[in-house]
């Protein structure tokens, strides 16, 4: 009997994902708890495990986008696991009087890797080709270097015919600013080596046209402010050993611009919600996203309950996450519902920015890098760690005041981290 | 008798590996050899002989020439010919032994007597005693080799006018030898002999020696023969050949010049005949081409079911590897397998000091087939370890397709070229580009360093010499 494989719900606010890889073919046999296939969405990459035993028929090729409950494959569950007959050499029967062959030739194997020639190693690395996709002249099927160069030239073409580009928000698309060139992409992929044109991942388009849509969608406007760290450095310091050794983790930085959003939420509250079509929405929890770079792109994992959870509990919370997020672990509840964020683009060095809304929120918070400044404390010139505040926000929601009022409670809460409820 | 599943007509490289290999496969396996001794032309008076004369030719010339500049002191450095003849007989026993016993543990049944073909699957064999044997066999392997050409103006005496196999026997040294045709034999028993004090003067009829070979390497390899004191003359037509009171009088025209050699002994070494008549192949219906060889399809069959051909008896370079190689495939597919000879991979070499050895295209062929290419050169005086060993002459030349970088042909001269060869026949034979050769990383010191920095020079990219 055939089961069919449906893409299963993988969180809330999830219609559709992309089928980025199959790790089976059809015509595999498959167990049952196999990963089939990689999901990715605009939120995460998840593998998608059979649940049947028995022979995969994937319906839907890489790359195509799917809607959640779609049939993307059939597996055959009366179908036993196809034995792989040993080579056999029975001489005496093999002997033909007329002389003819009886043996076909060499099946073509598929390139591995492993033993690439160096040439082809090396065009492989630099085109960012797939080996096992390019079809080998070379002894036993092997590839040569003419294989891997001429991968490397068809390439350009044929992506080109697999996904026509989508117009844009208006004006030519790129496609056809190339082909008024005169038509020579090929030439231009990699001829010089002066650029190299590759495709970007499922997940990194979802991210581009996520944020286009945030840029789109809301009124986006940025308030900025600056905030003196002195006084959360120096309970830092007076603290560290104490909190790390009782709570097993480092007491950090982002814990305190938690807890204080969360005080200036309250004192603010529609930065705590969104619209969505003609109702504004108004959140009485504290769901803080904590942006975190990954490899593949921008992931931003939510502190669930940030008013009810210690400063400990908090620095736990964001270090698990930073963890799975390197490790590619997160899931999508990990990542969906979230009411605010926070990013921090100091840790890249970032001394100033307008962070972009993380749709359908209202507001984000940006922190950034601490710098010893000049600033004037009771009509002295003195140096101390300062750091830019902004607060980008939907205008549509929430007005001018209300934002910078929001802000200045978030400065004064890490000025005097005694108006935060330490619990350390 | 039982009916045999393969029997293969002649025992040189092509037929006693053939039986080697039906062996391993299991087939029922029979060869006939007309001579005493297996192992045909190449073990008993060809390829491995004339190593043994060449090697030992070589340490001589060490000995005399070379030994000083290291520090040895050799004090009248001479040769006993007897000694060194004796010790190319026991080298020529040891394989035909080694031939035998391979024949024993691989099961093969060998007749000794003349062959013939009285009909597909059946071979009468005259065996030594007079009697004759019938023998059935389900497949017919002819492995019978080749013959030296003979000059119809100079026919073999075995004394004077002789070929390869006499040349290989002489117990004195010729006072002047005469060789006719500068190809791999007679440039090699021309060295030989000329290395034992003989004075050799080599004609050839072409306007250059070592045909086959790339020009540019033959070239140089003449320039170095020369000066070890051979006499060329290139472009020179041999008319006649006289025997007077055991002298030989040759006379030639070079352009419109008469010429005329004398000589104690005359090589004649003008190519090799295929040796397919009196086998019984023509009664039994196979067909041959104009120039006697048997003609087969891609798989060795002729055009009777049932009846193969191999090695120098069919069309292809008349080389011992060549027809190992055949006898290899025409068996595995007789046995139902997929043998397959790649003839592009295939190096053709000579073993004079230094050595000359080429595969693939030379670069005059690459331009005759309009083929865009490019050249990659590396001279031995470069290494560091020809330096060491004070083996300074010769280059290593590839020619690479300008486009894909595949390695068309590759050509080295140098003492140890033959060796040196294997290399880039391995990564033709891999459809490899000069890059493959030039990433992958060679010991040091050793002579292979040249063979990759060569290939480095395709892309200009050496590194011990300035890259044009």
């Amino acid at each position: 009997m055939s089961v069919e494989v449906k893409i299963p719900a993988v969180g809330e606010s999830i219609t559709s994902g992309i089928v980025s890889v199959w790790h089976k073919k059809s015509g595999d046999f498959v167990n049952a708890g196999d990963a089939l296939f990689t999901l990715e969405t605009d939120k995460v990459s998840t593998e998608i495990a059979a649940e049947t035993s028995g022979v995969l028929d994937a319906i839907v090729p890489e790359g195509q986008e799917v809607k959640i409950g779609e049939v993307v494959a059939t597996i055959d569950d009366s179908k036993k696991p196809i034995e792989t007959a040993p080579e056999k050499t029975s001489v005496g029967d093999a002997v033909s009087v007329s002389g003819k062959p009886t043996a076909s030739p060499t099946k073509e194997k598929p390139a591995d890797a492993k033993t690439l020639s160096p040439a082809v190693r090396r065009i492989v690395d630099e085109e960012h080709l797939q080996p096992e996709k390019i079809s080998g002249t070379g002894k036993s099927g092997r590839l040569t270097k003419a294989d891997a160069l001429a991968a490397a030239q068809n390439r350009g073409a044929a992506e080109e015919k697999v996904e026509p580009p989508s117009r844009g928000y208006g004006g030519p698309s790129i496609a056809e600013d190339r082909s008024a060139e005169g038509g020579n992409r090929r030439g231009e992929q990699s001829a010089d080596g002066r650029f190299v044109r590759k495709k970007m991942s499922p997940l990194r388009r979802k991210i581009a046209a996520q944020l286009v849509m945030a840029q789109h969608t809301a009124a986006i406007l940025t308030t900025f402010n600056e905030c003196d760290m002195s006084a959360v450095q120096e309970l830092r310091t007076k603290s560290q050993d104490a909190f790390t050794k009782k709570n097993g983790v480092k007491l950090g930085f982002m814990s305190f611009f938690i807890k204080a959003s969360v005080e200036a939420l309250r004192a603010v509250p529609v930065v705590n919600g969104r619209i969505e079509d003609e109702d504004f929405i108004q959140n009485n929890f504290y769901d803080i996203g904590v942006a975190v770079g990954t490899e593949r792109g921008l992931v931003v994992p939510i502190v669930r309950d940030a008013d009810k959870k210690s400063f400990a509990d908090l620095e736990r919370d964001i270090a698990d996450y930073a963890t799975k997020a390197r490790e590619g672990k997160l899931k999508i509840e990990d990542l969906t519902g979230g009411t605010f964020t926070i990013s921090n683009g100091g840790v890249y060095g970032s001394l100033l920015s307008t962070p972009i809304l993380n749709p359908p929120q209202s507001g984000i918070l940006g922190m950034h890098k601490i710098m010893p400044r000049p600033v004037a404390v009771d009509g002295k010139v003195e140096a101390r760690p300062m750091m830019y505040l902004a607060l980008s926000y939907d205008h549509r929601a929430i007005d001018g005041r209300e934002a910078v009022t929001f802000l200045i409670k978030v400065k004064e809460c890490i000025e005097d981290p005694k108006k935060l409820p330490l619990d350390f | 008798m039982d009916k045999f599943d393969v029997l293969i007509i002649g025992s040189g490289p092509g037929g006693y590996v053939a039986a080697i290999r039906a062996g391993q496969l299991g087939l029922k396996t029979a060869i006939v050899e007309k001579d005493k001794e297996l192992g045909g032309t190449c073990l008993n008076v060809g390829c491995i002989p004339s190593k043994a004369l060449l090697t030992s030719t070589d340490h001589f010339m060490f000995a005399k020439k070379e030994a000083e500049k290291h520090g040895i002191v050799i004090e009248n450095a001479h040769v006993d010919l007897n000694k060194m003849q004796q010790r190319k007989d026991k080298v020529v026993k040891t394989m035909n032994s080694g031939v035998r016993s391979l024949m024993k543990t691989n099961k093969v049944t060998t007749f000794e007597g003349l062959g013939t073909i009285t009909a597909p699957g059946k071979v009468s064999v005259k065996l030594a005693d007079g009697k004759t044997q019938e023998i059935e066999t389900k497949n017919i392997i002819i492995a019978t080799g080749s013959a030296a050409v003979e000059l119809p103006f100079a026919k073999f005496d075995g004394k004077t006018i002789v070929s390869s196999t006499e040349a290989l026997t002489f117990t004195e040294p010729p006072k002047k030898f005469l060789v006719i045709g500068a190809g791999a034999v007679g440039l090699e028993l021309g060295s030989v002999w000329n290395r034992l004090g003989s004075e050799v003067t080599i004609l050839e009829f072409l306007p250059r020696i070592a045909i086959g070979f790339d020009l540019e390497l033959s070239n140089l390899l003449q320039r170095s023969l020369t000066a070890q004191g051979i006499t060329f003359h290139l472009e020179t037509k041999v008319g006649a050949v006289k025997i007077d009171n055991g002298r030989a009088t040759a006379t030639a025209t070079k352009g419109n010049e008469e010429l005329k050699f004398e000589a104690d002994k005359v090589l004649v070494s003008v190519g090799r005949k295929p040796f397919s008549e009196g086998l019984g192949a023509e009664k039994a219906g196979v067909e041959f081409d104009e120039t006697k060889r048997i003609k087969v399809d891609e798989h060795f069959k002729t055009n009777i079911d049932g009846i193969y051909a191999i090695g120098d008896v069919i069309a292809g370079p008349m080389l011992a590897h060549k027809a190992s190689e055949e006898g290899i495939a025409c068996v595995e597919r007789i046995a139902g397998k997929d043998g397959h000879i790649n003839y592009d991979a295939i190096a053709g070499i000579i073993y004079t000091n230094p050595e000359l050895a080429g595969v693939g295209l030379t670069e005059d062929q690459a331009k005759e087939k309009k083929i865009d290419y490019h050249v990659g050169r590396f001279p031995f005086r470069a290494s560091g370890r020809a330096v060491a060993n004070d083996d300074l002459e010769g280059i290593v030349k590839f020619i690479a397709d300008a486009k894909t970088d595949r390695i068309l042909g590759a050509h080295i001269l140098q003492h140890a070229a033959s060796e040196l060869i294997a290399e880039a026949v391995s990564v033709i034979e891999f459809g490899g580009s000069s890059e493959d050769l030039a990433r992958t990383c060679h010991s040091h010191p050793t002579l292979s360093e040249a063979v990759k920095e060569a290939a480095m020079n395709v892309e200009k990219r050496a590194l011990h010499i300035i890259n044009r």
